[in-house]
């Protein structure tokens, strides 16, 4: 048969598809976790900046910001990939994407890439937005936009395998609220793990976002509780682990095809 | 010529459920293929599988020679599938939809030909209205749309016109027909033989994951319609219909014949045997009643 129109890959559809969708509904995927992080930085800022000094000349607002930024590009990574495939999979709308000649790797892009783009817009708009109430300057340009985009990518990943596992909402929901939250709560986004006991010290250095929050950070400071390079290299093989096994589930067809 | 659809040996198995029994199946280019049966017969499984939303645990099928599961991508691009269910995605205009799913096949400057099927489907004042706003036949127009966006040689309609209204299934058969006779092969799953009879020119009976019966839809219903000749008679049956005959629910004899002649025969065999005649009745069972009796019977006959 005659194909007169040009012929590409599914992938970047998939990707404007995926971009599309949180857009069209900006004012509850961009807007409204800006104003979340803000309420957060006006409340910890206000009750805490007097009464805790973490970094030598660093006002507690200002250590506050990079992790509230990083915070929300974690969150809203990977509510994109996960809203998107759980919504698509309950409504049944997932065969639009399954019927197609999409390989499992154009597949696991388009929403990986979508949410990642979704949760820096986001970190951008609350940097953006928090920049007028503190003096926050950036010591190593290179370690932010590296942790951003790993970060996202990490989160991006955990929202595709959750979105794919899920079967119904709430199994989402608590995915969301028992592994995400706690993970990124106990990360160090509020405090510097050097303020807890011991025991929750060492904790915390298995909690892989734990250094995703921490290299971000040391981006804008240049200092940080561990070596950047370290928790590069941590971020680095904790998203290659995600990323493999993602791609296995697809390859698979893992809940997908039966 | 390639076939458009080639399975062989295709069994698929849930943990317990055997869902597909070692189906063999091979429908040229250019057919208009029906899939009859019960719920629960295979038909959307062995569909799932075509479209690579099932994998098959043994047996192969493959579309215009490609392969679902080596060469899933040449085989998906030669297929389009207009699924049982109706779904669709609520952030998305009828264009949109139809713009993205065309893009999913590499398709990125179509709109002419989204225009002409928007066109024979009757959508295009619908074309910039959001999904949720169309009515359930509307969008199962859309679906339809959507399968066609990438002109696919093989479509493949499950149940397409369940729950909708005659009007819209009559507009769809004339463009499904329309398709047929441009060269498409139309697959149909559906319970309703009638549909099956008027449209299709071969049609396969599936019945627990078996195809059961295989022939055009006329030689089907043949070969399952039975005559009922009904007699009621004075003392016993001669012996020689004795064995020939079921009781019915009034207390009847009960003949199950092939042909009209049979009547005949059989009222000449009575007569010649000397019974008094006290009551005669000749019916012939209604379409659907054969086609129920053809998926109790079959197995068991």
């Amino acid at each position: 048969m005659k194909q007169e129109s040009e012929i590409r890959g599914g992938f970047s559809t998939l990707l404007y598809k995926e971009l599309l969708r949180f857009w069209k509904v900006g004012f509850q995927t961009i807007a409204a976790p800006i104003l979340t992080a803000m309420l957060y930085l006006l409340i910890f800022g206000h009750v805490l900046e007097d009464h805790v000094e973490v970094y030598e000349n660093v006002g507690y607002t200002s250590f506050l910001v990079p992790g509230l930024v990083m915070m929300s590009m974690l969150q809203n990574a990977f509510a994109n990939s996960s809203s998107s495939l759980i919504q698509s999979k309950v409504t049944g709308n997932v065969v639009f994407v399954l019927l197609p000649p999409l390989s499992y790797l154009e597949f696991y892009g388009g929403y990986l890439i979508a949410a990642m783009i979704r949760g820096l817009a986001v970190g951008l708009g609350v940097l953006l937005v928090a920049l007028p109430f503190v003096s926050l300057r950036m010591e190593a340009p290179v370690w932010v936009i590296l942790f951003a985009i790993a970060g996202t990518g990490i989160l991006g990943t955990l929202g595709v395998i959750a979105g794919i596992w899920a079967d119904k909402f709430d199994q989402l929901a608590a995915f969301q609220n028992f592994i995400i939250l706690p993970l990124t709560f106990l990360s160090g986004v509020f405090y510097s793990i050097y303020s807890l006991p011991p025991f929750w010290q060492d904790l915390s250095h298995l909690n892989p976002f734990f250094y995703m929050i921490d290299g971000f950070r040391y981006g804008f400071f240049g200092v940080s509780d561990v070596d950047p390079r370290l928790s590069f290299v941590v971020v680095v093989l904790f998203n290659a682990l995600l990323t493999a096994t993602t791609l296995a589930l697809l390859k698979r067809g893992y809940k997908l095809r039966h | 010529m390639t076939p458009a659809i080639d399975i062989n040996g295709l069994t698929k198995r849930y943990r317990s459920l055997q869902a597909l029994g070692g189906v063999d199946l091979h429908i040229r280019q250019g057919e208009f293929f029906g899939l009859l049966g019960p719920n629960g017969a295979g038909k959307t499984t062995l569909i799932s599988v075509l479209a690579g939303l099932v994998r098959p645990t043994t047996g192969t099928a493959r579309v215009m020679g490609h392969d679902v599961v080596r060469e899933y991508r040449a085989a998906r691009r030669m297929l389009g599938v207009v699924p049982q269910e109706l779904v669709f995605d609520p952030f998305f205009s009828v264009r949109e939809t139809l713009r993205i799913q065309s893009g999913y096949y590499g398709l990125k400057r179509n709109d002419d030909w989204i225009d002409e099927v928007m066109h024979h489907l009757n959508l295009s004042d619908k074309a910039d209205a959001n999904m949720r706003a169309l009515s359930g036949g509307m969008k199962r127009r859309v679906l339809v749309a959507q399968a066609l966006v990438h002109r696919p040689p093989v479509i493949v309609l499950d149940e397409p016109t369940a729950g909708v209204d005659v009007e819209l299934r009559r507009g769809l058969w004339m463009f499904i027909r329309q398709l047929n006779r441009a060269g498409h092969t139309i697959v149909l799953t559906t319970h309703y033989l009638e549909e099956a009879e008027t449209l299709c020119n071969r049609v396969a009976l599936l019945k627990l994951g078996r195809i059961v019966a295989l022939d055009t839809p006329a030689s089907i219903i043949r070969r399952f319609q039975a005559i009922y000749l009904r007699v009621r008679v004075e003392g016993a049956l001669p012996p020689a219909l004795e064995g020939k005959a079921s009781v019915d629910e009034v207390g009847r004899q009960l003949f199950k014949l092939d042909d009209y002649g049979q009547v005949e025969t059989t009222l000449a065999a009575l007569r010649a045997a000397g019974c008094r005649l006290l009551e005669v009745e000749v019916t012939q069972p209604d379409l659907e009643e054969a086609f129920v009796n053809l998926v109790r019977g079959v197995g068991q006959a």
